[in-house]
Formats: structure tokens, sequence, C-alpha cells
């Protein structure tokens, strides 16, 4: 029995339940300070449906052997431009939000091609090269946003050149999903759509994994060469994983942004990659290793911190920004943990 | 001929590109001439340190060290608390120089240990690590100066008294601490660079001349010719009208660039610069050859921090503002860009590729605002534009590296399986 705990401690990491034991004291903090701790888990459940998506975009390329999407900022820009789209041809409420992923996913299968077959090619070193095709393409697309052909006054500067910093969603699809069939529940806010919407992209992705492809895919990850002899494109397969995962990226920026009310432009998008990530790996899953429970759990303990962290540290120590300091630490030093977990190992 | 002309192209296509669009961008941008020459000289001086601090790491094998931000940090947190405690001139600049040794030693330590674990991903680990260490650095900057650490002068907390402020000035403690001790004009340089040179090329001629082939004779007697044009146009610019006449060059931070520049070319000679080129080739060789690869792997990582704790402060003494949580945020990024310009790889450094691609790089930093103005008729595309060239070519360079690996490792795979 104790042997089985033990084992059970070790597989979560340390670092892992470091992070859930401070999750719980800052809930505790929250109720003992007297603050809203209702309120305070409503919005964690809106942070974890509005993020949920874009975590759940780490999954194919963790599978697939791609390791870490750090590239995830490609998806991102697609599902904002299908997003722009669809405020520029003046469409509102749930139809103008599928609208925004309906154009948005050509855009992605064509972004999500070109980098898979790019990430097929740097076998070994996709994280590094992903992130920095990242940053190359957010920074281009910061020239081509100063240069789009938008019309819309909502996506334009009213005066002088090229688009918005942010661009608001209150007169379009702000919230459809959040304020869909919400109802409330002993002072918790439930986001019903925006749940709902997460759960069943979710079980997509499971379905997916399940299918023939998603097999195939799961298998080249694990083993690249036992792929091939049974027959498996293993380039093909991680091509799949890459065009899903940015779709995914796109998607996930829309349910990111109508829960937000604001799409975020130019170099917004650029340390996406890393927020997502991070829950991801919180959640339990490794460089090599991914499920959909770690996706739902990660995100909602990262997310729960991120959030629970701010009102609490403020009470407590009022100068200094210690829960973005939080962030940061948490963010990056879960990403390094897996690093050095993956390990090279020569 | 052909294949020969054919080969130095491929191999210096990025240098290439960049000569060119440096050029385009100069034209595009109508600057004078004689301005964008004198930003380039106080750029050069500002960054090339920086650049240089890069290069043992790639011979070591252990990439490009994105970790360099961490250096900064160490040069940053002397600075301000030595500055606070009232640090000014030379003597506080040398202090910082002295005191930013242990700690980024240390922080290089550490920063090697990691890496020894992600064996084959140095280069985003050291990233990422970058990343996390500014948190830290956040945490004693934000939260511990002012609780838990004194600092020297309470003008330098925020107002409230925890954290350190957001900028700090310079002027009138360290700024040009190290520019100002010693300078010259331009001309001057010219002619006392283009004598020294012609002069010690002229005695090795002398020297090696029973031994050279034609080749190498031909090689050493265009050398000669390019010290003495710079002899040359020192001379003309002296006895001219110009512009260049009233420019200044900071001789003392010249000789500290030179310096580990002739420090980055003589470790190579010694013992422990071959170990660290046999660890860069070939671990397992290295291995059986009875080198300590990992105890390598982590002096590489332990110089390269500490120059560019070094480096960061004769950059930040020349700019002139400490911006406690930014000015060390991008250093890395820059300064590898620059590198690449120069025609450098993952795996391969040398120091005339460091001066060039700071020269290339920041001509481009330079005109690219005006240029955008001029061509699509807003300063800001010129701006995105090197940002988006530095995160290009690193990515770029990446990418081609990758995948020559990749594919070395293919062809080896089929030779194995024939």
């Amino acid at each position: 029995m104790k042997d089985k705990i033990m084992h059970g401690l070790k597989s979560i990491g340390i670092p892992r339940l470091t992070i859930i034991t401070l999750l719980i004291v800052i809930y505790i903090a929250a109720y003992v300070l007297k603050l809203d701790v209702a309120q305070l888990f409503s919005d964690n459940l809106v942070r974890m449906g509005m993020n949920g998506v874009l975590v759940l975009a780490m999954v194919p390329g963790i599978l697939a052997g791609t390791g870490l999407n750090f590239g995830l900022p490609l998806g991102v820009i697609c599902g904002i431009i299908g997003g722009l789209i669809s405020i520029e041809l003046n469409l509102t409420g749930l139809f103008g939000f599928v609208v925004a992923i309906v154009a948005s996913i050509p855009l992605s299968i064509l972004t999500g091609y070109y980098y898979g077959k790019l990430l097929n090619r740097v076998k070994g070193s996709e994280m590094m090269v992903g992130t920095y095709v990242g940053f190359s393409v957010v920074s281009l697309m910061c020239i081509a946003w100063l240069v789009m052909p938008f019309k819309s006054d909502a996506i334009r500067w009213p005066i002088g050149e090229g688009l918005r910093t942010t661009i608001a969603l209150t007169d379009y699809y702000d919230k459809v999903l959040n304020d869909f069939m919400k109802f409330r529940v002993a002072g918790i806010d439930v986001p019903t759509g925006l749940l709902l919407f997460f759960f069943f992209m979710c079980f997509i992705v499971f379905l997916f994994l399940k299918s023939k492809t998603g097999l195939a895919m799961i298998a080249t990850g694990s083993n690249n060469k036992f792929a091939k002899a049974s027959g498996i494109n293993v380039d093909k397969s991680r091509m799949i994983a890459t065009v899903v995962s940015t779709i995914l990226g796109a998607i996930g920026i829309l349910v990111y942004a109508q829960s937000y009310g604001f799409f975020q432009l130019y170099t917004a998008p650029l340390m996406m990659g890393f927020a997502a990530v991070a829950a991801i790996l919180l959640g339990g899953a490794s460089a090599h290793n991914a499920k959909i429970f770690h996706v739902i759990f990660g995100v909602f303990i990262f997310q729960g911190l991120l959030l629970a962290a701010l009102p609490v540290a403020n009470v407590i120590f009022p100068q200094g920004n210690l829960s973005e300091i939080m962030r940061v630490v948490v963010q990056y030093g879960i990403i390094l943990y897996a690093l050095t977990k993956a390990g090279g190992g020569q | 001929m052909k294949t020969k002309t054919r080969d130095l192209l491929t191999k210096n296509i990025v240098t290439i590109v960049f000569v060119i669009l440096c050029i385009l961008g100069i034209i595009a941008s109508q600057q004078p001439l004689p301005f964008i020459f004198k930003e380039l000289l106080t750029r050069v001086g500002r960054n090339t340190f920086l650049v240089l601090a890069l290069i043992i790491p790639v011979i070591a094998g252990m990439g490009l060290n994105f970790g360099i931000t961490i250096g900064a940090m160490a040069a940053q947190i002397v600075m301000i608390f030595a500055i606070s405690y009232g640090a000014t001139g030379f003597g506080g600049f040398m202090l910082c120089m002295v005191l930013s040794t242990p700690i980024a030693a240390l922080f290089g330590y550490l920063t090697g240990v990691v890496l020894n674990k992600t064996i084959g991903q140095e280069m985003i680990t050291s990233m990422i690590l970058g990343f996390f260490a500014n948190g830290l650095y956040q945490l004693l900057f934000l939260f511990l100066v002012g609780t838990v650490l004194p600092i020297g002068n309470e003008m330098y907390l925020i107002p409230g008294g925890v954290g350190v402020v957001n900028t700090i000035d310079l002027k009138g403690n360290l700024m040009y601490a190290l520019d100002d001790l010693w300078s010259l004009k331009v001309p001057t340089v010219l002619i006392i660079a283009g004598a020294i040179c012609t002069a010690l090329l002229v005695w090795m001629q002398m020297k090696n001349k029973a031994t050279q082939t034609k080749d190498q004779k031909k090689a050493s007697y265009a050398r000669i010719g390019m010290g003495l044009s710079l002899l040359v146009v020192g001379l003309v610019l002296n006895f001219t009208t110009n512009m260049y006449r009233f420019f200044d060059v900071p001789m003392i931070t010249a000789l500290f660039i030179i310096l580990i520049a002739v420090f980055n070319i003589a470790i190579f000679k010694t013992k422990m610069g071959h170990d660290f080129r046999t660890v860069g080739q070939d671990k397992h060789i290295a291995h059986v050859s009875g080198v300590n690869v990992e105890k390598r792997r982590v002096l590489s990582i332990v110089i390269s921090t500490v120059l560019a704790a070094w480096g960061q402060i004769i950059f930040l003494q020349n700019l002139g503002t400490l911006n406690t949580y930014g000015s060390h945020v991008q250093i890395s990024t820059f300064a590898i860009a620059a590198l690449l310009i120069g025609g450098a790889s993952v795996t391969k450094a040398t120091v005339g590729q460091a001066v060039l691609g700071v020269i290339l790089f920041h001509t481009l930093f330079i005109v690219s605002p005006m240029a955008g103005k001029n061509l699509f008729g807003n300063a800001q595309v010129g701006e995105y534009f090197r940002t988006f060239i530095a995160y290009g070519v690193i990515g770029l360079s990446l990418g081609l590296h990758a995948w020559k690996t990749f594919a070395a490792q293919q062809r080896k795979d089929k030779i194995d399986l024939e």
C-alpha cells in the first residue's frame, strides 16, 4: 500500500505536486481572507473553457512525436484571420462565431500542411525550429496587419494605417459560448456553452485518437521504426498531427477571444504557445505522452492558479506583482522540468 | 572555377543576402552616409562583445547559447546594487566587472548542469531557462529588494518602498565610463590600424617567404594591399574636408573587444580549446580519448555567461539607461541573429563572422525605419521588419541546420541497412 502511494506520488512528480498543493493553499487562503470563493471558482471555470482548446492543440503533436508544439501561434493567427473575416462580413452571434471557425479551417489546413512539411525535415529539433518559426511568422504578420485590406470600422483604426491592436467583439460574438445556457448554482456561474464546447472538442479529439488514423499517429510517436515496419507512413502521420494541432489552435483562439471579448493582434500571439504547453504539462503530460485528461486537469489547475493567486497575493502582499512573477516561474519551470525529464541522455 | 564560385555563393548565401539587403536599405532610407556610419560605430562598440560571448559554446557543440540572457541578468543585478551604493566612473565600471564575474560564473555553472541533462535540446532548454530565470530576476527586483534586501539609495525604489524602479538613469554614474576614457578620431584610428597591420603583414611575409606556395604568396600580398589601403583611406580622410574627421572611436572599448576576440582565437590553440572542439565534434570520441565531456560543456557555458555579463555592462555604459525589467530580455535574440547573419551556423562560428554580423545586422537596424517610411509610408513597417529579420534569420538557420543533420543521419541509416 505504502509502495503504491509512493509510486503514485513519484509518477505525479514533485513540481506538479507542489503546484497542486499551492492551488489548494491559495483557495483556502481565499476563503480565510473572506474573498468571494464562489466567484473565484466561476471565473476558474470560465478560464478553463477559454484556454482549453488551445491546450488541447498540444495533444496530437505530443502523441505523434513532434514534441511540444511551440509553433502554436501559427494556428492562433489563422484563427484570428478567420475571426476578422467574420467581422468584416458583419456577422453576429453564434452564426458569426461558426463562420469564423469555418473560415479559419482551410487556412489552418494550409498552414499546418507546410508547417508539417517543415517539421518532417527537421526531425529531432522540432521544438526549437517550431518556436522560431512561430516567432518569425508573428513578426511577419505584424507587417501584414498594417497592410491588410480589411474595410470594417471595427477592425481598422479610425485614422491612420492598419488594423487595431485590439478589436472589440461587443457587437459581434462576444461571449456567445459563455452565455449559452448559463446557469447559477450555489453562487457559482456555470458557463454551460463554453464548457460544453470544450468537452465536445475533447470528445472529437478522443474519437480521432481512437480512429485508424489516430492510432497510426500514436504508433508513430511511440516507436518510429516499429511504425514504419508495420506499414505506417510516418511522415504522413506526423503531418496529420500538425494539421490537426494547427486547426485546434485556430479554434482555440476563437473560443478564447469570444470569452475575452477582444482579438489581440500584432505581438500578442507571440508567447501564447508557452502557456498552453505549461498547462498540459502541469496536467501530467510529458514531451512524449499526453491524454485528454491531462488537458482538462492541466488547464483547470494552471488557469486556476493564475486566477486565484492574483486577488490572494494582492491582499497579502499589496506591493509588487507577485502573481505575475509566479506565473512566469511556474510556466517556464514546468516546461524546463519536462525538458530535463525527456532528456537526450546519449 | 565556376563550381568554386558557386560553392562560395551557396556557403555564404545568408551573408550575401544581407549585404544586398543592407545596400538596398541604405539607398531606400535616403539617410546621409556619415550619419549611418556614426550610428554604426556606436552600435558596433556597444554590441560586439556580447556577440563574441556566443562563440565558445558553438564550438563545444552546445549550439547557440540563448542563456546569455542569464549572464546579462548577473550584470544588471551587480550594476543596480553598485549604482545605488554610489559606484561611478571607471572605478565603478571595473567594480561591476569584477563583482559580476563570480555571480555570472555561478549562473553559468547552473545553466551548464541543466543543459547536460538535455543533450540534443540545449538551445530550447537554454531559451526556456532564460525565461525562467527572468521570473526569478523579477522576484528579486520587484519583491525582495526593499523587503528583505537593502538597497543603497531609496531613490531607486518604487514609491511604497518595495521593488526597484523601471528605469535607472546611468548619466552621472556609469554612462560612458569606458567609452570616454580615451578616444581618437576616425582617420587617426585608420592610420594607426593600417600602419600596424601593414607592418605586421610585411614582417610575416618576410619570415615565411622561403616556404610559401604561389597561392599563399598571392594571398599574403592581397592582405598587405588591404592593410595599405586602410592607411591610405585614413590619410585621405585626415587631409580632406569630410564629416568622418569628427567622429570619435572609443579606444579602450575597442581594446576590450580586441582582447576578447584574441582570447576567443587563442583558446583554441590550447589543450582546453582542443577539448572543446573534440567535444563539439563527437562526444563519444571525446569521452573515449579521456576528455571529461560533461565538465567541458559546463565550462564552455560558464565562460560564455561570464563574457555575456561583461558584454552587458559595456552595452549599458554606452546606452546610458538601464531598463531594470527589459534591458536583458532581447539580447540573446539580437546577438544570435547578428552572429548568424555574419555567416555562422549552429556548429561553426568565428570572430570574423561575429564582427561582420554585427556590422550588417545593425546597419539594417539603423536604416530600416526610414526605409520602411520611404517605401511604404509607414516607419512601423520597417521596425516590424527588423524584428522579423532577427527571428527569421534564427529560424531559417536552425531549420537549415536541423535539416542537414537529419539528412546526414538518414544517409547513415541507409548505409547501415545496406
